[in-house]
C-alpha cells in the first residue's frame, strides 16, 4: 500500500505513540484487504463504548488513547446505561462507576457524546459519496444504503483509530465496484410499518450474509423504516449496503441485472415473525422499543397509543432513544403521556448493551428484528417480536396472546 | 532451520514453541483471558494454554470484542508470544496491534507442526523453524 511521507512519518512515532498505533491499526487492516493508499473521511463513528461488551480491557485501551483527540467529527453509540437516570433503572454503582470511565475518557478525546446509534438523525449525517469510517453496523448499512455515503463494516478498535488519524484504507465499499448488488430481491407483499421491514431484513440477511440486495417492489419506504431494515439486514446477516429500486440513491446507477432472485412473499413475511419470537405467549415482564434509537415519529405514535392508558403493574414500556429526540419529546408533550402510562424513556443505552440481564426480567417483547436477533444470546432473555401495536397491547395487558 | 516468507501484519519479533490449530479461534468465547487457557469444550485446542506460545491457526471468526480480550490477555502476562494465521482479519489483526504480539499471515507454506521452537520476525517478513 502506499503512504504519502506523512503518513510513514506518523507510522515511524514522529506524532507520538497514540498515533503511531492508530496508523498500525489503519495500515495493517488496508493490507489486509489490499487497499491501494488511504483516504481522509469526513466523519468517523465508533461502537464498542458499553462496559458491558468490552470490559476492563475496552476501558484501558481507550483510556490509553487520550493523551491525543480525534481529528474529524466524531460521534459514539449507546452505552450501558442512560447517564443520568441509571439508578431509576436499576444499573449496579460498579457498572456505572466503569461506564463512567469510558465516557469520560471519550470526552477527552473530543467526541461528541450523542451515545446513540442514529447518528445520522442527529447531527452527524454524511452526503452523498462522502467516505467516512463508521462502526455500528446499522448506522452503516443506513449511511451507505439511505445517504450513499462509503464506510466498511468497522469494528469499534478501527473505527478509533480512524478517528484520531482522519484517514481510512481505500477498499471495500469505497470503491465503486464493490457497491452492484449481489442478489435480487423481489419484495411480493406490501410493507406497512417498521416490524414488516425488519422482517424483511432478518429474512434477507439470515439467506444472503455479506451481500448486497436489490431490492424490487418495495412501494414506500419511511426513514423509520429503512432504519429497521438497515438493522436487521445487519444483524441477521453482514450486509453494509442495499439497493431498493427508485428509493435509494444509487438504485439508478448500479448494474442489478442477471442476479439470481429471491422471492419475499406473504408467507415469508409470516415465517420470518415466527422464526423472531423464542416464545410465542404467556406474560411478558418487559416491552422495549427503540432499536435502533426511537426518532421522534415513533415516540409520537406510542404517545398516541397509550394516551389515557395504564401499562400493566409487573409489565415494564421502556422506549430508548437519543437525548436530543428525548428533549423534543419533552417539549412536544409525548414523554409526558408516555410516562404517565407508566412507561419510561432512556437516553444514551438501549435493551440491546445494557445490562438488563441482571434486573430480574425474563420475557422482553419487541418490534425490533435486530433487537429480537441479539437480546436471547447477548440478554440470555426469551424474545416476542410483534408491530408496535401489539408491543403496546402487550405492555397494557402484561401478558401476550 | 528454515526460513519461511511471510506477511508483516503486527510488528516485532517473538520466538517460542509452537501451537498449532486447524480450526480458526474467536477470543471471544473461545480464550479465558485470565488464565490463557482455551475454554470452548467444541474447539481441537480445548484445554491448552495459549501463554508464551506461538500461535498458529487458518483465522478468526467471531465478534469484535476479541480485540480486547487479547489486550487483556497480554494485560494478564497470558499472551502469546506471536501470531501466525493463514489469513488475517482485523479482528485478531487489531487486537495483536493493540497488545504489541507480533503477527504475520500469508506464509508461502502453511505446514507447521506442535512443539518446534519458531521464531517469527515481523519486521522482516519472515518465519524462522528452528
Amino acid at each position: 500500500m502506499y503512504l504519502t511521507p506523512k503518513e510513514e512519518r506518523i507510522l515511524a512515532g514522529e506524532e507520538g505513540e497514540v498515533r503511531q498505533k492508530a496508523m498500525e491499526i489503519i495500515v495493517a487492516i488496508g493490507e489486509i484487504y489490499n487497499a491501494d493508499r488511504l483516504i481522509p473521511i469526513s466523519s468517523a463513528h465508533i461502537s464498542g463504548t458499553s462496559y458491558k461488551t468490552i470490559g476492563d480491557a475496552g476501558i484501558e485501551w481507550i483510556e490509553s488513547l487520550t493523551s491525543t483527540k480525534f481529528s474529524v467529527p466524531t460521534t459514539v453509540n449507546p452505552f450501558g446505561m442512560d447517564l443520568a437516570l441509571w439508578e431509576i433503572m436499576g444499573i449496579r454503582k460498579d457498572f456505572a462507576e466503569k461506564q463512567m470511565r469510558i465516557v469520560n475518557a471519550f470526552l477527552k478525546l473530543g467526541a461528541t457524546l450523542t451515545c446513540s446509534c442514529i447518528p445520522y438523525l442527529i447531527g452527524n449525517i454524511p452526503k452523498f459519496g462522502e467516505h467516512i469510517a463508521w462502526a455500528e453496523s446499522s448506522a452503516v448499512c443506513y449511511a451507505n444504503s439511505v445517504l450513499g455515503a462509503r464506510t466498511n463494516r468497522e469494528g469499534g478498535p478501527s473505527a478509533l483509530a480512524s478517528a484520531i488519524i482522519g484517514l481510512t484504507g481505500n477498499f471495500g465499499y469505497h470503491l465503486n465496484e464493490m457497491r452492484n448488488p449481489t442478489v435480487r430481491v423481489k419484495v411480493e407483499v406490501d410493507l406497512n410499518e417498521e416490524s414488516d421491514f425488519g422482517a424483511l431484513g432478518h429474512y434477507v440477511g439470515k439467506r444472503i450474509g455479506n451481500g448486497v440486495p436489490y431490492f424490487t417492489g418495495i412501494k414506500r419506504a419511511s426513514n423509520d423504516e429503512l432504519k429497521s431494515l438497515s438493522a436487521a439486514l445487519a444483524a441477521s446477516g453482514g450486509v453494509a449496503l442495499y439497493h431498493i429500486k427508485d428509493i435509494t440513491p444509487e438504485s439508478s446507477i448500479v448494474k442489478s441485472d442477471g442476479l439470481e432472485e429471491i422471492n419475499f412473499t406473504k408467507s415469508e413475511l409470516k415465517d420470518s415473525y415466527e422464526e423472531l419470537s423464542t416464545v410465542k405467549e404467556g406474560k411478558v415482564d418487559i416491552v422495549c422499543l427503540g432499536c435502533p434509537h426511537s426518532s421522534i415519529e415513533e415516540i409520537k405514535k406510542v404517545a398516541e397509543m397509550i394516551k389515557g392508558k395504564k401499562v400493566a403493574p409487573n409489565t415494564k414500556l421502556w422506549l430508548f432513544t437519543s437525548l436530543p429526540t428525548k428533549i423534543l419529546a419533552d417539549r412536544c408533550g409525548y414523554s409526558k403521556v408516555i410516562e404517565e402510562a407508566g412507561g419510561n424513556i432512556y437516553c444514551d443505552c438501549c435493551m440491546v448493551i445494557a445490562p438488563i440481564e441482571d434486573l430480574g426480567f425474563k420475557v422482553m417483547a419487541v418490534n425490533s428484528a435486530k433487537a429480537a436477533v441479539y437480546v436471547p444470546t447477548l440478554s440470555k432473555m426469551n424474545v416476542v417480536f410483534g408491530n408496535l401495536k401489539r408491543c403496546i397491547e402487550i405492555a397494557i395487558s402484561g401478558e401476550a396472546k | 532451520m528454515k526460513k519461511i516468507k511471510c506477511r508483516k501484519i503486527s510488528k516485532g519479533v517473538g520466538e517460542g514453541v509452537s501451537l498449532v490449530s486447524n480450526a480458526p479461534i474467536s477470543f471471544l468465547g473461545d480464550v479465558d483471558p485470565k488464565t490463557g487457557l482455551i475454554v470452548n469444550k467444541n474447539h481441537p485446542l480445548y484445554g491448552k494454554s495459549i501463554e508464551g506460545k506461538v500461535l498458529i491457526f487458518p483465522t478468526g471468526r467471531g465478534s469484535t470484542v476479541g480485540s480486547y480480550i487479547l489486550y487483556q490477555l497480554s494485560k494478564n502476562g497470558k499472551a502469546p508470544k506471536a501470531i501466525i494465521m493463514k489469513e488475517a482479519e482485523p479482528i485478531i489483526a487489531v487486537g495483536a496491534i493493540i497488545s504489541n504480539i507480533p503477527l504475520v499471515d500469508k506464509p508461502e507454506v502453511f505446514e507447521f507442526k506442535d512443539g518446534e521452537r519458531i521464531t517469527v520476525d515481523a519486521d522482516h517478513n519472515e518465519i524462522i523453524v528452528h
